[in-house]
């Protein structure tokens, strides 16, 4: 829409009821509301959203990333109205918006693709006798569908079924399309991707690649451009075929070819997404070209402006997704809530956040939990990464779960800066999940010093009353302090000393020295460590002395006691904990879909209890332990909360 | 409420004796005794000024103390101007001196008499007492009070019990079973007392009401609060009818003290009995989760009497009295998250009617605006919201401290800042039963208003309210008196008032909710408010009975009046303001409304319906 502006045209926006006051809305010349929260009435519903075609005489409608953006019958329908689709051709997304198809053109237009099976899969019995034949691992997938969804792989035939069965209802559910297909999952891969630009006179080019290896359950998480694996010819390469395949469908618009690369550089077709993905802007950023204006110019009849040789790469472009969801169970479940505070790290030079979200905006279950895309830009990929790293340290969100601290340390990693990496980055990494932040002796100790020197701060504006001639005039202002520090791995005594805005903090044998503003509203902590600039977060303070902060990103309980209330703490009873390994509770806010058992019931160790929907991906929840279901306290269909008691065991 | 002096001077007379024998015994030990009686007959006129009733409480103390006065006097040694703490050692040393067999073993037996009371009841004890997850009375105090700020008083006090065998050496314990005296909390003054477990399980002798009344009275002459830590087994049973004189001492100070000074009390232990009425009339109670009880009577009686099996921790702890009874306010962890807690809370105090509503450095600007607060009302009129995100977002730093969070939910009470400046906020709870007023929560509110009025503290009230809760179990539990306690408290109240109403602000319940008409100073409506006297239903039934489209007069009707226009165009509100500049606005009106003075007609005292 900010193009749209640009470029002087005017904007309707679409919106379900519980969009109404979402960005895109207030951003929007005018806007209509197509129905209720739930996709399928909404942002799924051709009906509601042809009418407010024709009430507001749109000429053109822009499709966005998901929902009817690859829909043939909505392009078809719209073509009957004589309304453009800023997008491809109905025949080129009827051709690569169906996996078996494109895979057929791809493959007959010399287009490296995967061995797999050519067909739609019907039961899974037969998904496991295909799968047999391909050899395992296998990977199952809606032969509607883009985006991770109703995408799984299996390892062996137990797997297959169960992935058959998931799939076949995400696809029903997100696509209304349950039509599967399987194919041979190449282990170890890379996803990047190649930019292609088409118009309706047979001129394509390429606009070079995306990196989008780093990905959690098949969904993209960090993405760049360029990509630190490719060579100019394997790149050349890539283009051509893109631009091969492109050609083949008579593509117009923008689009995006996917590959996997292999450690060998070889590279297969993937699929060919026929809309403006969600990373375009590192494209963007690197090649100067605004993708919105191309593909409207495109629309229009236009021809493209550019050669293939005018095509740069200037600098380099990372963009983190940054979600909704809770990075420590299974690298991201979704979580919903109330952005209470929201502040966008715009102050920054060259970092770009594209959002649909503002200030007060309720992250709900119907939609994807994608807060922002955050891009930060440099001249190389080191200054592109340590503004990254100041993006999300100055990227205030709350009152929702997010994945900031998994980003954060995404980028930070030895191994992805080396540019080693693969599709399994995250479970390669972190094997048994992600646990946030480790710290080494240096960082623990800037953090408890941080700690300290905010508690201390606080306490001594405690004694600021104003204009009371009441309080006493102590003879001189304490500027030394002996406290307890707790943190997960124990207790640290520390010592702090201040002078003006400075604490020296003496913390494991070490010395620390903090300075900053110290402003106890601002959500920010802009701070000096040791001469090292860092933002810290404070997240919440309460009267005894917990302080939740984050710090490189991942947010840390801290307790800062007094030596003397540390003492007294110490008689302090331990308050034991109710025993979870009995009790199911709902991981994140949802709606159940299945319950497999009910009171009574025998149950296995990793036997599935319930299935619980969430932000339209399902979620199994097994049995911790083999036990005998003591009671439910749900049934399909019902809405839960994260916490929310959903199974007792005996 | 004038005691019989008939009672008390019995008792008294029983006391001079001993007391001239421990005069002789240790003469240091007069100057604290004396130091008592100098100090009440001096309070004495300023007293008189001050309140009626306490005076006869003085007065009766003060006839005992001039004939001690002059008992003293006929020995001719120690002039009753000079027996003050200040006076020089070396004086007291030469005025003394024939009492004491030598120099040496008086300074000797003070340090005894200090270091025995130093640790109460006993290391056992005090173990016992850690082993319990207690602190004991003093390190209780220790962590309250800004460090070396506790100036102990009546550290040499004994009990002056004789039967029993309670005259025994091994009996008595110097400050016998109360720490008491002042200190400051983030240097504002307070005067404490603290009960100790660890001598004779904390039970209250003559001696024990002697020291907390003593405290009570000097808190009350300079207009500091009292901080009461409470951790006893009640009355001492060997003291009989003086235990009870005691308590009763103390509930008069209570109620004399009551909307003068803030009375905070902390129940760390039991408290049993005749024992919980000091707690109950003291401004604030607050509990320790799984070691503090508060009952009448223990889990045996009641098994005796009602035949009912309860615990201790049904019966009275602190989840029973937080979400069942009302009688606590809030309740904590443990002592020492408690006691951190109550040095938090003590902040927002005034330290006495006097003065004025403590302001804080700040840093949180005063026009912040809030945006998240322009969406936060839904758009379905009977859809939830949680109130508290209102509040926190408004107040300064997100730093609310919340009275009663888990008992009558449906309104929310508490402290915050706006600009520094404390105030009180009130506001419905849509979240819980739609926010709708009921006995408790009427009660709950009202009890909270009046305090902020008492101590100056400025009422912020946030409306969102479909009404009171209809049925037989309201109607039978008298929600007509009780409700008419928050409207008598909202109408009453002289401080600053700022209401804002964020939605519904239907029948009774909008004229309840510091309305305009109760001298609301400024009254704001959000664009969402919706001011009737019901919503658009029940009043289009009978609006419009019997007649057909039922669904065209609800439109009408919501067209006409869910809006906040019919309220605007009376001046009942006095403006419709964006939400996202509601702290800007409040900032700005708590900066004028900071001289206001109202002063309702003189009376002895309101009748409040109770």
């Amino acid at each position: 829409m900010k193009t749209c502006h640009k470029m002087g045209i005017q904007t309707v926006a679409v919106h379900s009821d519980v969009d109404s006051s979402a960005v895109h809305v207030k951003m929007a010349d005018e806007a209509v509301c197509v129905g209720p929260a739930p996709t399928s009435k909404s942002y799924l519903n051709m009906d509601a959203i042809m009418d407010a075609i024709r009430v507001t005489g749109a000429q053109a409608v822009h499709p966005g990333y998901g929902f009817l953006s690859e829909n043939k019958e909505f392009a078809k329908r719209l073509a009957a109205e004589g309304v453009a689709f800023i997008g491809p051709d109905t025949h080129a997304i009827m051709a690569m918006g169906d996996k078996i198809e494109s895979k057929l053109i791809a493959k007959a237009a010399n287009v490296n693709t995967i061995p797999g099976y050519d067909g739609v899969v019907k039961t899974a019995e037969e998904a496991v006798k295909i799968a047999q034949d391909i050899g395992y691992p296998v990977m199952i997938k809606a032969s509607a569908g883009g985006g991770g969804k109703g995408m799984r792989i299996a390892w062996n035939a137990e797997e297959t079924r169960e992935g058959f069965r998931f799939s076949s209802q995400e696809a029903a559910s997100s696509f209304g399309d349950d039509r599967l297909l399987i194919e041979k999952f190449i282990d170890n891969p890379r996803h990047i991707e190649i930019q292609v630009l088409a118009d309706k006179h047979g001129n394509a080019l390429w606009l070079n690649e995306r990196e989008c290896s780093i990905q959690r359950r098949n969904q993209k998480v960090v993405e760049e451009a360029p990509s630190t694996f490719l060579d100019p010819v394997t790149r050349r390469a890539m283009g051509e075929q893109a631009v091969q395949l492109a050609k083949a469908v008579q593509y117009s618009s923008a689009g995006t070819v996917e590959f996997l690369v292999d450690s060998k550089k070889n590279f297969y077709f993937l699929e060919m997404n026929t809309r403006l993905q969600v990373e375009h802007p590192i494209t963007e950023c690197i090649t100067g070209l605004d993708l919105v204006e191309q593909m409207i110019r495109v629309a229009k009849g236009y021809q493209l402006q550019h050669k293939q040789d005018d095509i740069p790469i200037n600098g380099w472009a990372i963009e983190s997704r940054v979600y909704a969801e809770d990075p420590y169970k299974s690298f991201g479940l979704p979580s919903i809530g109330r952005l209470s505070k929201y502040q966008e790290p715009l102050n920054l030079s060259n970092v770009r956040v594209d959002s649909g979200i503002q200030e007060g905006s309720d992250i709900s279950i119907y939609y994807d939990p994608m807060i922002s895309k955050l891009v930060t830009y440099g001249a190389t990929r080191a200054e592109a990464l340590a503004r990254m790293e100041d993006a999300l340290d100055n990227y205030v969100i709350r009152g929702v779960t997010h994945n900031i601290p998994l980003l954060r340390e995404i980028i930070t990693h030895p191994r992805f800066i080396s540019g080693d990496i693969s599709t399994n980055f995250l479970p390669e990494v972190y094997p048994d999940g992600f646990k946030g932040h480790q710290l080494d002796v240096g960082t623990r100790r800037e953090l408890l010093a941080s700690a300290a020197a905010l508690y201390i701060t606080a306490q001594l504006r405690s004694q600021k009353v104003l204009g009371d001639l009441r309080v006493s005039s102590s003879p001189v202002e304490c500027s030394h302090w002996e406290l307890c520090v707790q943190l997960e791995d124990g207790s640290h005594s520390v010592e702090v000393t201040k002078s003006g805005n400075v604490y020296t903090v003496e913390v494991d044998g070490g010395k620390v020295e903090v300075s900053g503003q110290w402003n106890l509203a601002s959500p920010l902590l802009p701070l000096t460590i040791n001469g090292t600039h860092r933002t810290l977060q404070c997240l919440s303070r309460d009267a005894s002395g917990r302080i939740l902060l984050q710090y490189l990103g991942t947010s840390f309980k801290v307790r800062v006691l007094s030596k003397l209330a540390a003492e007294f703490n110490s008689y302090m009873p331990e308050k034991v904990p109710e025993d979870t390994s009995s009790i199911l509770r709902s991981p994140m806010p949802g709606t159940v879909v299945a319950v497999s058992v009910k009171p009574g019931d025998p149950v296995a160790e990793g036997q599935e209890i319930c299935v619980i929907e969430a932000m339209k991906m399902q979620n199994s929840l097994t049995a911790v332990k083999q036990a005998k279901v003591k009671s439910v306290h749900c049934k399909p269909g019902e809405t839960v909360g994260e916490g929310d008691l959903l199974v007792e065991l005996e | 409420g004038k005691p019989d002096p008939s009672r008390s001077r019995p008792s008294n007379l029983v006391r001079v004796p001993s007391l001239l024998l421990a005069v002789r015994a240790h003469p240091h030990l007069l100057l604290a005794h004396i130091s008592v009686f100098h100090f009440l007959a001096h309070c004495h006129p300023r007293t008189r000024k001050a309140m009626m009733a306490a005076l006869s409480v003085a007065r009766s103390s003060c006839r005992l103390i001039n004939g001690l006065r002059t008992s003293f006097r006929s020995l001719g040694q120690v002039k009753h101007g000079a027996v003050a703490v200040a006076v020089p050692p070396t004086n007291l040393q030469r005025d003394c001196r024939w009492y004491s067999v030598s120099h040496l073993s008086v300074k000797e037996r003070i340090d005894r008499k200090r270091t025995a009371a130093l640790v109460g009841g006993g290391q056992k004890r005090i173990d016992a007492q850690h082993k319990k997850g207690k602190l004991t009375a003093r390190e209780r105090v220790e962590l309250l009070l800004d460090p070396e700020s506790f100036v102990e008083s009546d550290m040499f006090v004994e009990h002056r019990c004789s039967d029993f065998g309670m005259e025994q050496d091994g009996n008595k314990f110097p400050g016998d079973s109360v720490v008491t005296g002042r200190g400051r909390i983030n240097g504002r003054l307070v005067y404490v007392f603290s009960q100790d477990f660890t001598v004779f399980g904390g039970s209250l002798s003559g001696a024990h009401a002697q020291k907390i009344c003593k405290i009570m009275d000097q808190a009350m002459t300079v207009g500091a609060p009292v901080i009461g830590l409470n951790d006893s087994g009640g009355a001492r049973i060997q003291e009989g009818v003086e235990s009870l004189a005691g308590y009763a001492d103390i509930f008069l100070r209570n109620v004399m003290a009551s909307g003068v000074v803030p009375q905070i009390s902390l129940i760390m232990g039991p408290c049993a009995g005749g024992a919980v009425y000091s707690p109950a009339l003291t401004d604030f109670t607050f509990m320790v989760k799984d070691t503090s009880y508060l009952f009448i009577t223990g889990p045996d009686v009641v098994k005796s009497v009602t035949n009912e099996d309860v615990t201790q921790e049904e019966l009275g702890g602190a989840k029973t009295h937080t979400t069942v009874s009302g009688v606590a306010h809030h309740a904590f962890e443990n002592d020492v998250e408690a006691l951190l807690n109550m040095r938090e809370f003590f902040n927002f105090l005034p330290l006495s009617n006097q003065d004025p509503a403590p302001m804080r450095e700040c840093h949180d600007c005063s026009d912040r605006l809030v945006h998240s607060l322009d969406t936060i009302v839904p758009f379905e009129t009977t859809k939830a919201y949680d109130m508290l995100d209102i509040i926190q977002t408004i107040v300064d730093e997100s730093d609310f401290f919340e009275i009663m969070p888990s008992y009558a939910k449906n309104i929310v009470v508490g402290f915050a800042r706006m600009n520094g400046r404390t105030v009180g906020i009130v506001g419905n709870q849509p979240k819980v039963a739609s926010g709708c007023l009921d006995i408790n929560s009427s009660v709950k509110g009202a009890r909270f208003v009046r305090f902020c009025d008492a101590f100056n503290i400025p009422i912020i009230t946030f409306v969102d309210v479909p009404g009171f809760l209809p049925g037989t179990a309201q109607e039978y539990g008298g929600i007509i008196r009780h409700g008419a306690k928050l409207l008598y408290a909202f109408a009453e109240a002289t401080v600053p008032k700022i209401t804002i109403i964020t939605r519904k602000a239907y029948g009774g319940a909008y004229d309840v909710m510091s309305s305009k008409h109760l001298r609301g100073d400024v009254n704001y409506a959000w664009p969402t408010a919706e001011v009737a006297v019901m919503g658009a239903k029940g009043a289009v039934q009978i609006i419009f009975r019997g007649k057909e489209s039922q669904a065209e007069a609800e439109a009408e009707y919501v067209e006409k009046f869910a809006n906040p226009f019919p309220a605007a165009v009376r001046g009942f509100v006095d403006d419709i303001i964006e939400p996202s500049t509601t702290r800007k606005r409040i900032c700005r009106d708590l900066e004028v409304l900071a001289s206001k003075k109202q002063i309702n007609p003189w009376k002895k005292h309101a009748n409040i319906p109770l």
